[in-house]
Parts: C-alpha cells; structure tokens; sequence
C-alpha cells in the first residue's frame, strides 16, 4: 500500500506528515445487473465516470511553529535554523507514531516551492538526504497544490472553486484541462502578510499566529471605518489597504497618548484596535469573497473550498458561507491541521504524483521560491 | 400598492411592467422590461444586496459602481442626466470635453437609476449579440464576418479614444443591432435582419467594469481581454481577429499603433506574473 512522508517548510511552520493511500476501488463500470449499484445512485455522483476516490489515511501529522516576538516578522535566517535545529526529531517522532518500517515507506515529499529561500532549502536538505540514507525516490511538490490537493481528500469537494489565502498567497483557483488555474490573485501582498504587518504595528503577539489573535481582537469590534477597497477584475490588491490601516494606528496610538481617543464621528464611540482589527477584516475578507463569486459564476460552479493559514479565520468562512448559499452551493473548509501549513498535504500531493510515474532526480531536487500553481501537470485527474 | 415583483427595488416591486431576466452575473441582474410607455423597452440592471458584506461596505460599493457606469454612459453617449439643459459641464481645460458624446447611440443611453436601492435603467439595444451572430452566420460569408469585425475594431478604438477602457470586453458584451428601417419605428421587429446577415451597427454594452483611462496598458489589456475572449469563444474564427485590430490601429491614428504595440508586450507577458514569497 501506497506510504508517503512529506516534508513542509516553506514558511515559519515545519511539518512532517505520513500518509497512506489505500488501494484504488475496482474501476470496472458495475454490471448492469447488479443490484448494488442502483442507477439513482449512479447518477447522484457528482463526477461522471470517475469513482469517488477512498478516503486517505493520516498516519501522522506533526508541526512545529517558528514564532518570532511580538512587533517583529520571522525572518528568513532564523526560520531556516528552526526548521533544521527541528526536522531530525519531527521525521523520527512522526515515523514512531506512524507504526511504519522504512521499507513500507514508498518515496519522500518535499515542498519545491513557492515560498521563502532558506527555510525552503534547509527542509530540501533534509529531504534529500532521508532520499539517499534510506534509499527511496524523492517527489519535489508545489505547496499551492498541496494545499488544494489536501483540502479535496479532507472535505471531499469534488470540483470546487479553491480560494487559497495565506501568508504568502493568495489564489482564486479552478481545475480545467489538467492544470490548477489561477483566475484571480493578489497583485501585491498576499491577506495573510498584510494581516500579519498589521498585527505587528498593533504589537500583537505572533503566537498562536498573528491572523488568529487580530481575529480574536475583531470580534470585539463593531465600528466599519472607511478602507479602501481594490478588487480589479478577479485580481486583488492589499498594500494600499494595509498603508491606510496603518496610518489609522498611528493616528489611534497618537490620540492615546494625548489622552484625547479618537472618536468615531457616526457613533461617538473610541476608536480602539479591536474597531481596526474588525474594520481590516470586513474589507479585505469582502473583496476575498467578491473575486471568488465572480470566478464561480465564471466557471459555472457552485462549490467554494478555502484553504490556507488564513481559511481557518471563522468570519471568512462564515462571509463565503452565505455568499455561498445564495448561490445555491456550499462552503468546505478544514480546521486548522490541515489549513495551516502541514506536511500531509506534501506527502499527500506527493503521492498522488508519485502513483502517476513522477519522481524528482536528485540532481533536479532544486527549490525555487516562485514556482505557480498552473506550472503542474494535474494528471491524475481528469 | 401591492407588490408584483417582490423581488425588485422599488419602484419596479410595485410596477406592472413586466420583467424577464436577461442574464444573472456575480454582481447584478439584467432585466428586459419597458420604460415608461409599454412599447419603450428598456433594460434594468439591479445589484442585489450581498448578504456576506458589511451593510456600510455594501452600500457604499453599489453607490460608487452604479454611479461610475452611469457616468461613463452618459459621457459616450453625451445625453442624458449630467450634461443636459443648464447643467454645468465639468471642463478640463486642457482636454475641454474629451469624449463627451464620442459614441453616441453607440452605447446605452442611460435613463435613470438609484443607488440606494441598487439599480440602474438604460435603453434597450434591440439585435443579438456579436457571439450569437458570429454562431448563426452563414459559413461562406467571410467577407461579411471581416466587415463586422473591422466594425468591432472601430468601435472600440471610438471607446478608447473617448478615454474609456471597457473592462470586459467579449463578444457577448458586443451587439449587433440591425440597421432601423427609413420609418424606423422603435420596438417594431421590422429591422431584425435574417439570422445569417452579419449587417448592422456594433453596439457597446455592459460598462460594470469600465474605468475612465487613457493609458496604453490599460488599452492594450482591454484589447488582449477581447483577443483571449475572442480566440475561446469562436476558436475557428480566432485567425480573422486581426480585422479587429487593424481596423483599431487606422480608427485611433497614432495612438493606436502605439497601443497595439503595447499589445504585444501584454501578449507575451500573459496574466502571468512570477510569484514571490
């Protein structure tokens, strides 16, 4: 049976993920004659032809974070002798709680790319190295890829629209032709980055994750303030919000220290950083929303599937929901496990490759910090 | 009043006119109703509350979009609301009225709207759209599908020339509106050509996107939007988009050599842009 380990650490958090794909289903069209497959039941599945795949098993998924101070980002050196000081004891931690011998192992997963340089790389290393020590081939994946790949096994949306939104990125994406397609993106900074810029000039702590507490902090808010708002097409932009936002704490910090808040002109009330917190959210998540309406009236699709660091904000999903369901279609999305960076979702994707006859060289196991989406031949879809 | 339409703005929930959906985007419905008087038809674009916005937000965004197509609109067509009567027109004195009234008849005449309720009335454009009519052709008439698409090409240098780029530009935003006949009566079928003419006027319509601009990359990506359009929905006729451009490239003089150049930048480049971090 089928066993992959995936390594993951294209950004702050390293993972290390074992899975396993049970055998595919007999994929003989069932006999007319047989009573177990009724032809209702046929025509309920929402793929035509293609059995529905069966359900992968995590044998371990394991993740460890790099959190930098509050007010500060985590830069690229440190994260990257994280990740090493790190990966040895996360690979033989989730090989002990996988109960699996080298030998069941089939091939190594790693992150390629997208992503930062020298976390990307240290993880590469080890990688690499796992592929020699024990003999076993090496598949290089597209985190994008993982993530969708990985959000598909978990919820079991067949052709969902994916909205990818994270630190790093952020993709509207559709599968058509063998290719994850890229409809819409950010122009500039991807949400999760302007969200985590905006944590750190509030002085927030980055633990958990900066999104996670500025969206604690924004249920407490109530008060829209006025962002600008950049939707062009199905593209987004969000620096310009992320300098506007930021001048209003400046003005917000000011105001406090003179002792004079700064009032809200509709309600009177003070604005305070949870009003802020509240205020970036409802923007940005709105355009989010907007840009993958527009791509699911688009492909004619009525499934939405969120991925990403930044999928797991419950508003986000709750704003999608609706949008969603007044479409007539549904939202699917994963907790945090599986959202977040994970190295599941690069053994999954991995293996899905590896079953199709893909491996990477050795001398090809380079990593590249911009690697698309629609770089990859999907070719164990149809 | 009793309310008829429960699902429209008011006022059309409490009209007895009557309303068939015409299309149903990500952002609005298209109503084909009359204005007015019963034979005036007219078409009504209603941008329904979006539930998952903030209501701040919402309300805000349908103002600003309602109201940016409406002004575009009334500037090509230089009719209307805004510059009619003894209304001041805004001047740039540089520019004087660039544009105002460029394609008159060319594009919707705007006839009236409310952003508070989301909604926006425009006259009706009779015919089919350019995709429809490009699929009901008759096969042989090459002659006809190049005089259409040169048609096209002038239009749209026309628009761009006004200092509008269309944002969205497909062969279904594009109709094709038969030429009126001597007594040109409106809301008679007499003008409705055979389905396999291509004859008529080339029409604009849908200006949910457009942006005032007079850059040559917003211009060029206005034309790559149409090529990629184009070259998806008539594959076989993809060879012939050429007429498009050459007759855009003659229609807008200098400029247009200048923008179709810009074109092959934005050719190259795709959407693709290379992804950092």
């Amino acid at each position: 049976m089928p066993i992959a380990i995936g390594l993951e650490g294209s950004a702050n958090k390293l993972g290390v993920g074992i899975i396993l794909h049970p055998p595919t289903r007999d994929l003989t069209p069932p006999s007319p004659h047989d009573s177990a497959y009724s032809d209702d039941e046929r025509s309920s599945q929402p793929s035509k032809g293609t059995p529905r795949s069966p359900p992968v098993q995590i044998l371990a998924n394991l993740r460890h974070t790099f959190n930098s101070p509050p007010g500060t980002g985590f830069l690229p050196k440190d994260t990257a002798a994280h990740h090493r000081r790190w990966v040895v004891r996360l690979v033989k931690q989730a090989m002990a709680q996988a109960h699996v011998q080298l030998e069941d192992i089939d091939c190594i997963c790693f992150t390629r790319g997208p992503g930062m340089g020298g976390p990307l790389s240290s993880v590469a290393i080890a990688a690499r190295t796992l592929s020699q020590l024990w003999d076993k081939p090496l598949v290089g994946v597209n985190h994008c890829v993982g993530h969708v790949e990985m959000g598909r096994a978990i919820t079991g949306a067949e052709n969902p629209v994916v909205l990818y939104v994270s630190g790093g990125n952020t993709q509207v994406i559709a599968y058509s032709a063998q290719r994850y397609r890229i409809f819409g993106e950010a122009l500039d900074v991807a949400v999760g980055n302007c969200l985590d810029r905006f944590a750190r000039v509030l002085n927030i702590p980055n633990d958990p994750a900066p999104g996670y507490n500025i969206e604690q902090l924004a249920k407490k808010g109530g008060i829209m303030l006025e962002l600008p708002y950049a939707v062009k097409g199905m593209d987004v932009s969000f620096s310009g919000i992320l300098a506007r936002v930021e001048e209003m704490a400046a003005k917000m910090q000011q105001a406090e220290t003179k002792n004079e808040p700064w009032l809200d002109v509709a309600t009177q009330q003070p604005i305070t950083p949870a009003e802020l917190c509240f205020t970036l959210q409802e923007t940005v998540f709105a355009m989010l929303v907007e840009i993958t309406e527009r791509a699911m009236a688009h492909v004619g699709a009525n499934q939405v599937l969120i991925v990403g660091g930044v999928g797991c904000n419950e508003r986000l999903q709750e704003m999608m929901g609706i949008m969603a369901s007044e479409r007539g279609g549904s939202v699917f999305a994963t907790d945090e496990r599986f959202c977040i960076d994970n190295g599941i979702m690069i053994a999954h994707a991995g293996l899905l490759a590896y079953k199709q006859g893909f491996s990477t060289a050795l001398s090809d196991s380079g990593v590249t910090q911009r690697f698309r989406t629609d770089e990859v031949l999907i070719n164990w879809r149809d | 009043m009793t309310q008829l339409n429960p699902h429209l703005p008011p006022p059309f929930d409490t009209s007895s006119a009557e309303f068939t959906l015409i299309a149903q985007g990500a952002e609005s419905l298209l109503y084909r109703t009359t204005f007015l008087h019963p034979n005036t038809s007219a078409a009504l674009k209603v941008r329904p509350e979006k539930k998952w916005r903030h209501q701040t937000l919402d309300k805000r965004l349908t103002r600003q979009r309602i109201l940016a197509e409406a002004r575009v609109l009334v500037k090509l067509s230089g009719e209307g609301i805004a510059s009619g009567g003894g209304g001041k027109k805004v001047k740039d004195p540089k520019l004087g009225v660039q544009g105002v009234g460029a394609l008159r008849g060319r594009v919707p005449a705007v006839w009236g709207l409310d952003w508070e309720k989301g909604w926006l009335v425009m006259e009706w454009i009779e015919g089919r759209t350019v995709k429809q009519a490009i699929y009901d052709r008759d096969a042989g008439d090459e002659m006809g599908l190049r005089a259409l698409l040169g048609e096209v090409g002038r239009v749209v240098a026309l628009l761009h020339g006004a200092g509008v780029v269309h944002g969205d530009l497909t062969s279904s935003n594009l109709m094709l509106r038969p030429l009126k006949p001597e007594t040109g009566q409106e809301g008679e079928e007499k003008g409705v050509a055979k389905p396999g003419r291509l004859s008529g006027e080339v029409v604009l319509i849908d200006f949910g996107l457009a942006t005032q601009s007079v850059s040559d990359e917003d211009r060029a990506v206005d034309l790559y939007v149409l090529e990629r359009a184009f070259g998806s929905t008539h594959p076989k006729e993809e060879a012939l988009f050429a007429e498009v451009l050459a007759a855009y490239g003659e229609t807008l003089g200098k400029s247009g050599k200048v923008v179709l150049r810009r074109l092959e930048d934005v050719r190259m480049r795709g959407r693709k842009k290379s992804m950092l971090g």
